[in-house]
């Protein structure tokens, strides 16, 4: 009978700790999360080569969600060459979350790769720095406008892509390259 | 079992020599069960020293004749029960009634059917797997040994992640019940395997239908009853170590088990197994980021008295399980990129090492039960469980944090439940309860990841009755009723153009709470009230072939995953949105169970039809375009399904062969849309054949062939979005195939084994090769299969040793 005893009572014991642990969990509203890794916001900076103004092209989606995204995609001018410079934001911290520094940190796991239309009379080229395993991480290009056209500019950063296909270190962007799909952001640009 | 009571039944009738004497006395009376009153068939009573005995009926009566007065000792054995004897002094007709305990090796079953589940009186369509079976799967999961069940599959997400599908429906249809405790262990996600460790199991029951409706009203598909070994009510000790390694993976487990048990009633147990795999192989490649880790353990403290017990358990399961490496893909170009590439992406040298993807997910079950027989009334029982489950999903992710995991949830779930057995009306056997369950989910916000599920309380009460009444001889009748109440009150944060565009702003807008930022806080409260009803009969013929036909309704109400799911899915590149407005599903289950034996060969054949209404489809529903690229959106629509089906199984022996073989076919159709329902296995059939011989010290050999057919009868997913083509620019509308089936395939399985017996113990030694042709193949049932052939030739060797 003492074991019965010892055996209530230590049950007894457990099932009240088990109900008071389990039940303290407060009833107040959750805390709010904020994604962390998520890209609102596309920047590019285009500068015409010897000089002239900054153009900007804006993908920017603070839902994430594809709902209402705001897309800004300015005229290039025919016959010019533009440095350009790619940026991803994270805008819904405050100040802006810079990722691009993220990507270059993590050079060797990315790349951006720039695809054009045929239609549109542009040809993108990487230039910057390199990763360590010498292959283009595609945040700095330069982008060489030809006649007046118009087409599809379309920005896509792949990460844990293979950068060492054949093609990749020129920014063809082929099957083989693999990997995933962080960015995909397509600008209809018109030359003028 | 009725093999030897009859050779015992012979042996009297042949052994004795009846005396002719001239005495008129009788004993009769009746020999059941002690655990649940059962009759006993087959009990022989005997006078000792008079040559004199008895076989008992299938009532449990017996009756011996011509006795002389003076003193006789009587002697009840049964050849799975412990014998015992009484002595009187006879001077007049007698009743004398025997209870009687079973053996240990019996023991499992007695349980099952008198306190557990009984699929021997009433008209349950059900399978079993029991110990030895289950053995062979003791370096795999639960979803796979229930594979050898005809009827059942598995939905899978590689192959560490196996759910099983029970006649086409799989998840949240489909109740787990282990050892008396309802799982809740999230088990509404496609990706989630129930947490149970195949090594605690002693058998398993499936029960296909909502016909055990003392575990849940909500079993549209079926219900798994698990059990562990029981502790006998004697002295003993009894242990079992089961070492595998498997030459897939690079890997094994270790499995071991002890009861302690004392003639008091007085037992502990413990049991405990850990399992180490690292990446699996494809038979042309390495499936990178497939090792599994498991630890698991489970202890029990008992005393059981026959007519009053108290019992504590507690269980613990962690496994930690790599996910395909190449099955984390970004857009819907990247998966039609995967499903054209015909081989994974990342393909890496073996490694032991689990990287992101992966879960890690813990399950603990603490129970308390008591019970109580009560004197011409019949066992009154109180069960408390409460079960913890934390879930951690680590995704790729960018900044250093792949070790954050990207969901962190922790489901808490108390249970109260109390059932009347009651017996004491001559020929019913009838069960009352009331289920009182509260659960709380928490998602931890440091995961920098919005919920996928939000945090909720949910109370849900249920309240049934049952009864099994036998009728007459070969007729049995049961019905039982089960009332479920559920409410659901949820804090979830919508992003506020989402929470507008599914125009919940206008339906709900008393759920809105406050913004903040971008998101609204809503706090969704709902109620259901779910019936649930079976009904069924069955008849024993004289040649003991069994017919049973049962019918079924079950109700289930939306899980949180239907309701509030609300992200982006890597696995399979999909945005996934619950629906606020779905109702419970009513399902109506019409089953027939037919079986028997003659001779050499048995048959057991289980026709259904299940009607559904309001099934819960998820099925894609146009395109969005995010920074991240264009995605499907899936989203749960409300339609009335019927599916019905066959399983068969049969088998043959002659001399030291036997031929078995088990098939299944399923049809499942929306009916509103006249169109196939998804992941509906594909008729499959499995036929093995084996040799054995008892004199070579239990050798067996055997050869499995199992062919699985390609799924015809599939819904039309298939989305068009238009996907930039990389070399010319242009958008190209693509017609992305996520529907098509892969083809049949057929594969060969060998197993071999020998026991050795020792002095107290004994080692049995087995070698088991899956898939001997290493066969490509890939599975429809396999949710990563757009991405990588299943495993390849798996060799195993396994040691058991039972002291």
């Amino acid at each position: 009978m003492k074991t019965i005893k010892t055996i209530k009572l230590l049950s007894l014991g457990l099932l009240a700790t088990l109900v008071f642990s389990a039940c303290s969990d407060d009833d107040d509203a959750p805390q709010v999360i904020n994604e962390e890794e998520v890209i609102t916001t596309l920047n590019l900076k285009l500068t015409p080569e010897g000089g002239g103004e900054t153009i900007d092209f804006i993908y920017r989606d603070l839902d994430a969600d594809g709902s209402n995204p705001e897309i800004i995609s300015p005229a290039l001018s025919a016959n010019t060459t533009y440095t350009g410079r790619v940026q991803f934001l994270n805008e819904l911290e405050n100040p802006a979350e810079d990722i691009t520094i993220e990507v270059l940190e993590e050079a060797e796991e990315h790349q951006v790769f720039y695809i054009v239309e045929d239609s549109l009379d542009a040809t993108p080229t990487y230039t910057g720095a390199l990763d360590n395993d010498g292959n283009p991480i595609g945040v700095e290009f330069s982008l060489a406008i030809g006649e007046a056209s118009q087409g599809n500019f379309t920005v896509i950063l792949i990460h844990e892509g293979d950068k060492n296909v054949p093609g990749a270190s020129e920014g063809d962007l082929s099957p083989e390259v693999g990997g995933e799909t962080d960015i995909e952001v397509t600008f209809d640009v018109t030359v003028e | 079992m009725y093999q030897k009571s009859i050779l015992l039944y012979l042996f009297i009738f042949f052994s004795f020599v009846i005396q002719a004497q001239d005495c008129e006395l009788a004993i009769s009376g009746k020999v059941i069960d002690i655990h649940d009153n059962s009759p006993l068939f087959g009990a022989v009573v005997q006078l000792v020293g008079l040559n004199k005995g008895v076989y008992t009926d299938e009532y449990g009566l017996y009756k011996i004749e011509g006795i002389c007065e003076g003193e006789v000792q009587l002697k009840v054995s049964h050849p799975s029960c412990e014998p015992k004897t009484k002595s009187i002094y006879l001077k007049e007709n007698r009743q004398i009634h025997f209870k009687l305990e079973h053996h240990l090796e019996e023991l499992n079953e007695v349980l099952l059917k008198g306190k557990l589940y009984n699929n021997e009186s009433n008209s349950s369509i059900s399978n079993q797997i029991k110990t030895q079976e289950l053995e062979k799967f003791s370096n795999a999961s639960l979803g796979d040994a229930l594979k050898s069940i005809s009827g059942v599959s598995s939905l899978n997400t590689g192959n560490s992640i196996v759910k099983p599908i029970i006649q086409g429906l799989h998840s949240s249809r489909v109740l787990v019940i282990n050892d008396n405790v309802r799982l809740h262990d999230q088990q509404w996600g496609v990706d989630h395997a129930p947490n149970v460790d195949i090594n605690s199991a002693a058998n398993i029951t499936v029960i296909k239908g909502a016909s055990a409706l003392k575990y849940g009203g909500d079993a549209i598909g079926g219900t798994i009853v698990i059990e562990p070994q029981k502790a006998p009510i004697k002295d003993t000790v009894m242990g079992k170590t089961i070492l595998n390694g498997s030459s897939n993976g690079r890997g094994g487990s270790i499995s071991t088990s002890l009861i302690k048990a004392k003639s008091s009633g007085f037992n502990y147990r413990f049991q405990g197994s850990l399992k180490r795999l690292g990446d699996l192989r494809a038979p042309d490649y390495q499936l990178t980021n497939t090792g599994q880790r498991e630890n698991n353990i489970s202890l029990g403290i008992g005393l059981n008295k026959i007519d009053y017990g108290i019992d504590f358990s507690y269980r613990l399961t962690n496994s930690e399980i790599g996910i395909l490496r190449a099955s984390h893909i970004g857009n819907a170009r990247d998966l039609v990129n995967s499903i054209n590439r015909q081989e994974p992406f990342f393909i890496e040298d073996f490694s032991y090492t689990i990287d992101s993807p992966q879960q890690e997910v813990t399950h603990q079950i603490y129970k308390l039960e008591t019970f109580k027989k009560l004197k011409n009334l019949g066992e009154l029982s109180l069960q408390y469980s409460f079960q913890q489950n934390n879930r951690l999903e680590f995704d790729i992710r960018r900044g250093g944090r792949g070790d954050t995991p990207a969901m962190d949830m922790e489901l808490k779930t108390h249970t109260l439940l109390t059932q009347l057995e009651w017996t004491s009306l001559e020929g019913f056997d009838s069960n009352f309860g009331l289920e009182f369950n509260a659960q709380n989910n928490f998602a931890n916000p440091n995961t920098g990841v919005r919920r996928l599920i939000p945090d909720y309380n949910m109370y849900t009460a249920g309240i049934f009755a049952t009864t099994a009444y036998k009728v007459s001889e070969g007729w049995d009748l049961d019905a039982g009723v089960r009332y479920d109440f559920n409410t659901i009150d949820a804090d979830k944060f919508y992003i506020t153009s989402r929470w507008e565009n599914l125009g919940y702003d206008q339906l709900f807008p008393e759920f809105e709470i406050g913004e903040d930022g971008n998101q609204i806080l809503t706090n969704p409260q709902f109620d259901y009230h779910n019936i649930s009803a079976t009904v069924g009969a069955s008849y024993t013929f004289k040649n003991d072939f069994k017919l049973i036909g049962n019918l079924s309704s079950a109700s289930r109400a939306p899980n949180p995953s239907e309701l509030f799911s609300d992200g982006l899915h890597h696995s399979i590149s999909s945005i996934e949105l619950g629906d606020l407005q779905l109702n419970s599903e009513q399902s109506f289950k019409a089953g027939v169970g037919f079986q028997g034996v003659v001779e050499k060969f048995g048959f057991n054949i289980q026709p259904y039809i299940n009607y559904i209404e309001d099934f819960i489809v998820l099925e894609p529903n146009g395109i969005e375009t995010t920074i991240r690229g264009a995605f499907p959106v899936y989203e749960y629509r409300q339609t009335n399904a019927r599916l019905y089906g066959i399983d068969v199984s049969a088998n043959y022996s002659f001399d030291n062969l036997e031929l078995s073989s088990n098939f299944a076919y399923v049809n499942g159709r929306d009916v509103e849309q006249n169109e196939a329902l998804i992941h509906m296995p594909p008729f499959n059939v499995s036929n093995t054949i084996t040799y054995s011989k008892k004199e070579w010290n239990n050798f067996y050999i055997s050869l499995n062939s199992q062919l699985v057919t390609q799924q015809n009868a599939f819904p039309d997913n298939n989305f068009r979005t238009d996907i930039v083509n990389t070399t010319t620019g242009e958008f190209e509308e693509v017609e992305v195939d996520v529907s098509s089936t892969p083809e049949a395939y057929h594969l060969l399985n060998f197993s071999s084994g020998l026991d050795f017996d020792f002095d107290k113990t004994k080692l049995s030694i087995n070698v088991m090769i899956n898939n001997v042709l290493n066969t490509n193949y890939r599975d429809y049932l396999n949710r990563l299969r757009f991405y990588a052939d299943e495993v390849g030739t798996n060799a195993m060797l396994q040691l058991k040793l039972n002291y």
